[in-house]
């Protein structure tokens, strides 16, 4: 990775860009399972520009970032010190974490957040293949009625659930594309 | 045109990162005070600070704003924050409420429904809905925590006791999802059957108290009440004077020192359309469509 390949690759005009990169966050966040498109971002691989996106509009030095072992790796960590500073640190300390699922696992490493501060929890964005075709179905805050998702796994997004108020809040990224699933949302298996 | 020397919609990166963060585990967590580091605004708390940094945060270039205060379009405080985000964020801005992808409202909320595509932020005063009964933060924390919530359910007997029925008419406390009891902000009680089941997003912003919370799209929120005292959503049993409208939440205006007085749609941009589309009231001028 050459020194040109790690400063570039964020934002072109960052306040822009990262207003509308943001929007497809809440928007995901608000309605949990929908996909949105997210853009601006062209990170290193294996790191998606959805992924990149998402540190770019939400990571900075003030957020320790926990890399799993499938994206710790020389390439990502020289271009996430470049363009957003963040500190990397062990799952426990982590307000954000990146990763594919089998690589962020155990999850029970990562806060959920205390009972007078449960806004204290990570926040995982997981990396997929792909956000489609859906194997599960979500209901829940922010959905109408029933909401088709793809989701890594199913059981340990019920037991999440079951925390709340505590627990993690997931964002999935893949290629371009961005969904999210907060602690509110219960999966079933389609 | 926006003002060059600033940021796009006013705030640093920094800052609008740490404000969406907040958000986002506020959408995470329905009714969940988020603290969050409220910056100085350039006007005066209790102007919508909290509710300026969250619409700041949330701001695209291809939104087209509205704001109101009360209802209104045109009044000091909706006029001054709609002018702020034009020259700071160059955004579009409409006073019609299909129009706008972002409203940002003291006090109410718009009488057409809202859609998918919109987003609702709320100027919040006090966001704690026990600080008046218990003043400790420390306190209220551990009430939330522990869903202690009778000391509410005390004050509104309390309201029945005293007055025959549940005497709070604004601001009056909500449950969100069955977990967090949530103050809705100054908002009439007329307005919170439209809290509940919201196809927008609902953001809310307190500057001063620097807490950001949040209700998603189709969510739970009830209204407290008794099974004997059932909750009502009152409003002033009239007709708008100048639309005619029997639904809409009502502001009445004194017109003379005789007594005489009217009564008009709060939300100005509902009475307008309304008119132009022949409705009339009380004291419509006479001829004037019909």
């Amino acid at each position: 990775m050459t020194q040109a390949d790690i400063l570039s690759g964020g934002f072109a005009e960052a306040p822009q860009q990262a207003a509308r990169a943001f929007r497809a966050c809440l928007e995901a966040m608000a309605r949990p399972g929908r996909i949105q498109r997210i853009e601006g971002a062209h990170p290193p691989a294996p790191l998606s520009p959805a992924a990149g996106a998402v540190l770019l509009t939400l990571v900075d030095s003030t957020t320790p970032l926990c890399l799993a072992p499938s994206h710790d790796l020389p390439a990502v960590r020289q271009w996430i010190a470049f363009h957003c500073g963040a500190p990397l640190a062990e799952p426990a300390q982590a307000v954000f974490a990146l990763g594919t699922w089998e690589a962020l696992q155990p999850l029970s490493a990562f806060p959920i957040g205390t009972p007078q501060y449960p806004d204290r929890s990570t926040t995982l964005i997981v990396e997929m293949n792909a956000l489609s075709p859906p194997n599960a179905v979500l209901t829940g805050p922010g959905i109408e009625d029933r909401q088709p998702a793809r989701l890594p796994e199913i059981d340990s997004l019920i037991a999440n659930r079951e925390l709340f108020p505590l627990g993690h809040d997931f964002f999935f990224t893949a290629g371009f594309e961005i969904a999210a699933l907060p602690r509110t949302t219960e999966p079933e298996a389609l | 045109m926006s003002e060059a020397a600033y940021n796009f919609a006013y705030l640093d990166e920094a800052t609008k990162r740490m404000i969406r963060r907040a958000l986002l585990k506020g959408l995470a967590i329905p009714g969940y005070q988020v603290p969050f580091a409220s910056r100085e605004m350039p006007m005066p708390y209790g102007w919508g600070t909290g509710g300026v940094q969250v619409t700041a945060a949330c701001l695209t270039p291809e939104d087209c704003l509205k704001v109101i205060d009360q209802g209104a379009d045109d009044t000091t405080n909706a006029v001054s924050i709609r002018k702020f985000f034009e020259r700071t964020a160059g955004v579009a801005t409409s006073e019609h409420t299909a129009a706008a992808s972002v409203i940002q409202t003291r006090h109410r909320i718009p009488e057409q429904a809202l859609t998918e595509r919109q987003i609702l932020v709320y100027q919040v005063p006090i966001p704690e809905p026990l600080r008046f009964l218990e003043p400790r933060e420390s306190e209220t924390r551990k009430m939330h925590a522990l869903e202690e919530y009778g000391l509410m359910h005390v004050k509104l007997y309390e309201d029945i006791a005293r007055h025959g029925a549940i005497a709070t008419s604004y601001a009056y406390p909500v449950r969100v999802e069955g977990r967090y009891v949530m103050d809705p902000s100054p908002i009439p009680k007329f307005d919170n059957p439209k809290l509940g089941g919201m196809a927008a997003i609902q953001l809310f912003g307190a500057g001063r108290e620097q807490r950001i919370y949040a209700v998603p799209p189709y969510t739970r929120v009830v209204s407290l009440d008794f099974e004997d005292h059932p909750f009502e959503a009152s409003k002033a049993a009239h007709d708008c004077d100048l639309c005619g409208a029997a639904h809409s939440y009502l502001d009445e205006v004194i017109t003379d020192d005789k007594g005489g007085r009217m009564f008009v749609c709060s939300d100005t941009d509902f009475c307008a359309m309304r008119r132009a589309e022949g409705h009339v009231g009380r004291l419509s001028p006479k001829g004037a469509a019909a």
